[in-house]
């Protein structure tokens, strides 16, 4: 690639990207500074002292609602969505290698499932669930709620994933003479490995920060997400400042770590090809 | 577990029966989308059809009543408050759209043509990623300390001197509303965007330039047709997600604004479950209107 003289058209471009990523920062970090409100400190700025008051008051008993607890169920069902997601996508992703009668219609329920308002899903699975007489709860109902929101995005990654799979690899395996389980076990699983990967992450994000789908299916006990949004209404200490930077650190830890596993799976591999 | 590894691998064994309609290979898979199906045909599929029967019953405080009536939708398209609810919530699908298209595209046109090295555009892409997959809740009150009366940006104000007592319009107001959805939703629009100028070929805008053409030119008459795809799937992505919003526009715009999926919400905690049905009916009726006649701009399957 030869090498231009940068633009004026890239300095402004550049610029721009910056003023973006800003945009999406800044507020974060706002709220970031403010969780170290001083004990006496107030919703906004200025900072009244420095303190970690609102961390401790975080994992004290709270007048509404319960921080722990809630975070216990929403990282289990993160871990459950996310688990799903991946298999029943691969598998899918799998099924769509081949046509067959009724794969435009699943194909198209897919990309329905993405763009039917949240709202709706719960307001369905709930309404259903009174109705049919089983008592709607996070790991039923509001698993189920969240595999609508996860699933178009993992078989849509799997679809583009396949997309660009040659089928020499397997190809070859099968005339070195592997059986069929060796040729999904050693050829395609590790090719396809950083993708599932990133379906895994999506899962378990989407999952544990959804929470409109949540509204109507959780049942009686409160995924965090409903935790927050109840406390947006009714807390007016930075306890709620607190919580969203522990959980904002959670997200980016779990982001940070799969990315990471991602970059060590590449990296493994092209030392391997060497 | 024998049977799982065969249902996982026939397809890899049999691709030379790819024609056969009754093949081996189909019927791998059919069981291998089954699991799919059902999860999207009991969570999705039936909950709506029973929402569309539902909203034909009638009922009071208490319960519901299985019945045939059309007073549910005679009360949302006969009531002028219910069509003042879908004008404002399709006016904020349009300004969002708007403003997350300009953003959007900027953004992916820089990353994918301004920055030179696949491991930089990497690292700027993640960036841009990592909000996405935070709390949304977390990242809309976070405008708060920002935006309000007694924030960030009104101090700053006054005591610098520019404006003599806050603005009071910057939260809590239909502005405070479109600014969080930009910050929530943009990166739909930059992610698809990102996806289709990747895939332009550099020797096309090389052909143009060498042709003649001028910046202006290659701009519109060669990277923005190609990059329709991704547009198309960016404003699915927008328009569908502030249709369906209502946490947003309840907080930020502390009450005063209004959208239909709020009413909904409203109208569900006051267990008016078959009235919310009539809305959701409505809604989803003109969100997949919305989304076909963006398809037929672009086949979004050939786009993966």
């Amino acid at each position: 690639m030869h090498r231009e003289k940068r633009t004026l058209g890239f300095y402004v471009l550049a610029a721009f990207f910056v003023v973006f990523v800003l945009f999406l920062y800044g507020p974060f970090s706002a709220i970031f500074i403010l969780s170290f409100q001083g004990p006496s400190g107030g919703l906004t700025f200025p900072l009244n002292g420095v303190s970690v008051h609102w961390f401790f008051n975080l994992f004290e008993q709270q007048a509404v609602g319960n921080f722990g607890a809630s975070f216990g169920r929403s990282l289990m069902l993160g871990l459950m969505v996310m688990v799903t997601t991946v298999i029943v996508s691969l598998l899918a992703g799998l099924a769509f290698r081949r046509k067959f009668t009724g794969g435009s219609p699943l194909f198209y329920l897919t990309i329905a499932s993405l763009v039917v308002p949240s709202i709706i899903v719960s307001l369905g699975i709930g309404v259903l669930f009174q109705q049919i007489g089983f008592r709607p709860s996070w790991f039923t109902s509001a698993f189920g709620a969240h595999l609508t929101w996860t699933l178009p995005f993992g078989v849509l990654i799997m679809f583009a994933v396949f997309n660009r799979f040659s089928p020499s690899y397997e190809e070859a395996a099968r005339d070195l003479g592997a059986p069929p389980w060796q040729t999904f076990r050693h050829v395609l699983l590790p090719m396809i490995a950083p993708s599932l990967i990133g379906v895994g992450l999506f899962g378990f994000s989407l999952s544990y920060d959804e929470f409109a789908r949540t509204l109507l299916t959780a049942g009686t006990f409160n995924t965090l997400p409903l935790e927050i949004y109840g406390m947006t209404t009714n807390v007016t200490t930075p306890v709620l400042y607190a919580l969203g930077t522990v959980t904002t650190l959670f997200s980016f830890i779990v982001i940070g770590g799969t990315v990471g596993i991602i970059a060590l799976l590449g990296a493994r591999r092209a030392r391997a090809a060497l | 577990m024998a049977v799982a590894e065969q249902i996982i691998t026939a397809p890899l064994t049999k691709p030379r029966l790819r024609r056969a309609p009754l093949s081996l290979a189909s019927f791998a898979s059919y069981l291998q989308a089954i699991p799919l199906t059902l999860i999207l045909a009991f969570f999705l599929l039936v909950p709506i059809l029973f929402l569309l029967v539902v909203s034909f019953w009638d009922y009071d405080f208490a319960r519901m009543y299985p019945g045939f009536i059309t007073r549910n939708y005679a009360e949302v398209l006969g009531s002028w408050v219910t069509w003042k609810t879908y004008l404002n919530t399709l006016k904020f699908a349009v300004i969002v759209w708007a403003i997350a298209l300009f953003i959007g595209f900027w953004v992916a046109y820089f990353l994918a043509f301004h920055v030179r090295s696949a491991a930089m555009q990497t690292v700027l892409f993640l960036i841009c990623t990592v909000p996405f997959l935070t709390s949304n809740i977390i990242r809309m009150i976070s405008w708060i300390p920002v935006l309000g009366r007694n924030g960030l940006i009104n101090t700053t104000l006054v005591n610098a001197g520019i404006i003599p007592q806050p603005i009071e319009w910057l939260l809590y107001s239909d502005f405070a509303v479109v600014l969080a959805m930009v910050h929530l939703y943009t990166l739909f629009m930059v992610t698809p965007i990102f996806n289709t100028l990747m895939r332009i070929d550099k020797s096309l805008i090389e052909a143009a330039r060498d042709a003649g053409a001028s910046a202006w030119q290659i701009m519109w008459n060669v990277i923005l047709p190609l990059a329709k795809p991704g547009i198309a799937i960016g404003t699915i992505f927008v328009v569908t997600l502030v249709m369906a919003d209502f946490s947003t526009v309840q907080v930020m715009s502390g009450g005063q604004s209004a959208s239909v999926a709020l009413m909904m919400k409203n109208q569900m905690s006051l267990l008016q479950y078959p009235s919310a049905a009539a809305n959701a009916i409505v809604l989803l009726v003109l969100v997949l209107l919305l989304v076909a006649a963006i398809l037929r701009v672009v086949d979004i399957r050939k786009e993966l």
